[in-house]
């Protein structure tokens, strides 16, 4: 029993990587209509730009996670402004390959300027530290991880709801050209939506890196959250992250109980398993969007 | 009495369809003046090309609103000017509650009050709204999404409000309670362009008509002499000019528009 609720609580722990990582990727479907495959690099990027403030310029700790946000949202308009909006009446196909471009352009310049050895991040909770729970652990950092997840996910939820910019986000996702007739200026509206989605992003690379860090690290939690949004019906938040957080447990589960060498893989046989179920997802709304 | 909207030989093209092919439209404040035609005729094209909705284009002509060149600016941009469409399907915010859309209707103005007290006149036009207030608009009827895109198109207080087929899909009863609405709203001191395919129901509220043919048009008057007119009545009104002897009509009215 207790193996048991540990292994839940692991699977939560990670399931919090997953599901920011989906909440990055669902944020930018819903706008722009397309899977953002560079997202994990984006996310990469900042992860060693804070690295190269701390361990190569020697900046404070509460400076350079500040800076980073700020330079994760810099990042993520600017490759709206100056990538995608750039194509002219993309298909879907060209825009995922103008992303898995960005990816590739993004990993390749992480890997020229710091190398593709493993390095550690300083940052002040090491990932060897835990907290008990009665009995049961939690390693401090993804209890860090899960808090500033749920915090990130109720502030997110709060200013779509009830903020005028998140109205004319969510107006915008919904209809493009009719959000444009009710005067709201749309490409800003995407460029902000891209930033807010890199700076979700980019916290996620920032609490993957003390544990792991190198150019592929993002890697994995990129195909779970996308597996997770999937999963949730790929326009719909909270599906994004029930299904992450599902995604998660059950990983751990199938390591604990079946096989630790397929624990990897189990992520996506179970998306496989859900969509020839329910095809459009999870939590897909009713409303499916026209063509 | 000046010129609000101003037209001068505007061309659009779908890229290599020439949709218009130079159209000239002057409307005055406070006017209601209607677009007739075929389907495929380019009336919504022009709705469209004065929104700023389609790329790139006008090719060639200039479009004037109030005094300034609208052609080729965003269709923000022109919105902000003070033009408000209605398109043809609706177009309503199918995941956001009818007090979402009709709010986001207002997004360009900063005045709470006035917008609360705009959004009760549109209740009052239309009172299935008040009653579907906290609804998703997407689970409303067509008559009521309708209503639900004129009503948030007014919260942006138009000078000139552009309607695409307000009647399309709706019920007889219903396409009268619209457009009784639209002449309430032109009483207020809205300018209308209406483009419509009924073209009996759009020539009773119009002050003026223009009939459009093949991205050309054709013939041009108040409403009153459009519906005197031999072609508009046979072609658009189908009202026959001779009873036919045998109690079906052998021969076709020839199209000539002179």
């Amino acid at each position: 029993m207790l193996d048991f609720l540990q292994m839940i609580l692991s699977g939560i722990a990670v399931g919090s990587s997953y599901a920011l990582m989906g909440m990055a990727m669902v944020l930018i479907y819903k706008t722009s209509e397309v899977p953002n495959f560079a997202q994990g690099e984006m996310g990469l990027l900042c992860a060693y730009f804070t690295y190269m403030l701390l361990d190569g310029f020697g900046v404070a700790l509460e400076i350079a996670i500040p800076l980073t946000l700020a330079v994760a949202f810099a990042l993520g308009a600017v490759l709206e402004f100056a990538v995608l909006r750039r194509a002219k009446n993309p298909s879907v196909l060209s825009m995922i390959v103008i992303t898995i471009g960005m990816e590739m352009v993004l990993l390749g310049l992480v890997s020229w300027k710091f190398g593709a050895d493993q390095k550690t991040l300083p940052f002040p909770i090491s990932p060897y530290d835990s907290v008990a729970l009665g009995d049961i652990y939690i390693s401090s950092l993804e209890l860090l991880t899960l808090g500033i997840a749920l915090m990130l996910m109720i502030g997110l939820f709060i200013f779509l709801r009830t903020t005028r910019l998140g109205m004319a986000m969510k107006a915008t996702q919904q209809n493009f050209n009719a959000a444009k007739l009710m005067g709201i200026r749309t490409h800003r509206i995407m460029m902000l939506t891209w930033g807010i989605s890199a700076v979700v992003g980019c916290i996620a690379a920032l609490l993957i890196a003390p544990t792991i860090m190198h150019p592929y690290m993002m890697w994995d939690p990129l195909l779970k959250g996308f597996a997770a949004a999937v999963m949730g019906g790929m326009t719909s938040l909270p599906g994004a992250i029930a299904a992450a957080y599902l995604l998660g447990i059950i990983e751990n589960l199938f390591g604990g109980y079946v096989s630790i060498e397929f624990k990897a893989v189990v992520a996506f046989a179970i998306i496989v398993l859900i969509l020839c179920v329910k095809p459009s997802g999870l939590f897909a709304r009713h409303y499916v969007k026209k063509v | 009495m000046s010129a609000l909207l101003e037209i001068r030989n505007v061309e659009t093209y779908y890229d290599l369809i020439y949709a218009l092919r130079g159209v000239s439209l002057t409307i005055e404040t406070g006017r209601i003046t209607t677009i007739l035609g075929n389907n495929g005729a380019g009336k919504s094209t022009i709705l469209k090309t004065v929104m700023g909705l389609i790329d790139d284009q006008p090719d060639k002509g200039e479009i004037h609103f109030a005094g300034q060149r609208i052609d080729g600016r965003d269709t923000e941009w022109i919105m902000r000017r003070g033009i408000s469409f209605v398109p043809e399907g609706r177009e309503v915010f199918e995941e956001l509650s009818v007090r979402e859309n009709l709010l986001l209707g207002a997004y360009t103005r900063r005045d709470r009050r006035a917008i609360q007290a705009d959004m009760e006149w549109i209740f009052g036009l239309f009172p299935v709204l008040k009653e579907r207030t906290h609804q998703w608009a997407g689970t409303l009827s067509g008559g009521e999404q309708q209503m639900l895109a004129i009503g948030r198109a007014l919260m942006s207080r138009p000078k000139m409000l552009l309607l695409d087929e307000p009647s399309l899909g709706l019920s007889p009863l219903l396409v009268k309670e619209i457009f009784a609405i639209i002449e309430t709203i032109n009483a207020k001191g809205v300018t209308i362009l209406l483009v419509e395919q009924n073209a009996r129901m759009a020539l009773s509220v119009a002050h003026e008509g223009l009939i459009l043919e093949n991205g050309r048009f054709v013939l041009q008057g108040s409403s009153a002499t459009l519906q005197a007119d031999k072609n508009v009545q046979e072609f658009y009104l189908g009202m026959h000019s001779e009873a036919a002897v045998k109690g079906y009509q052998r021969w076709k009215r020839k199209r000539a528009w002179r």
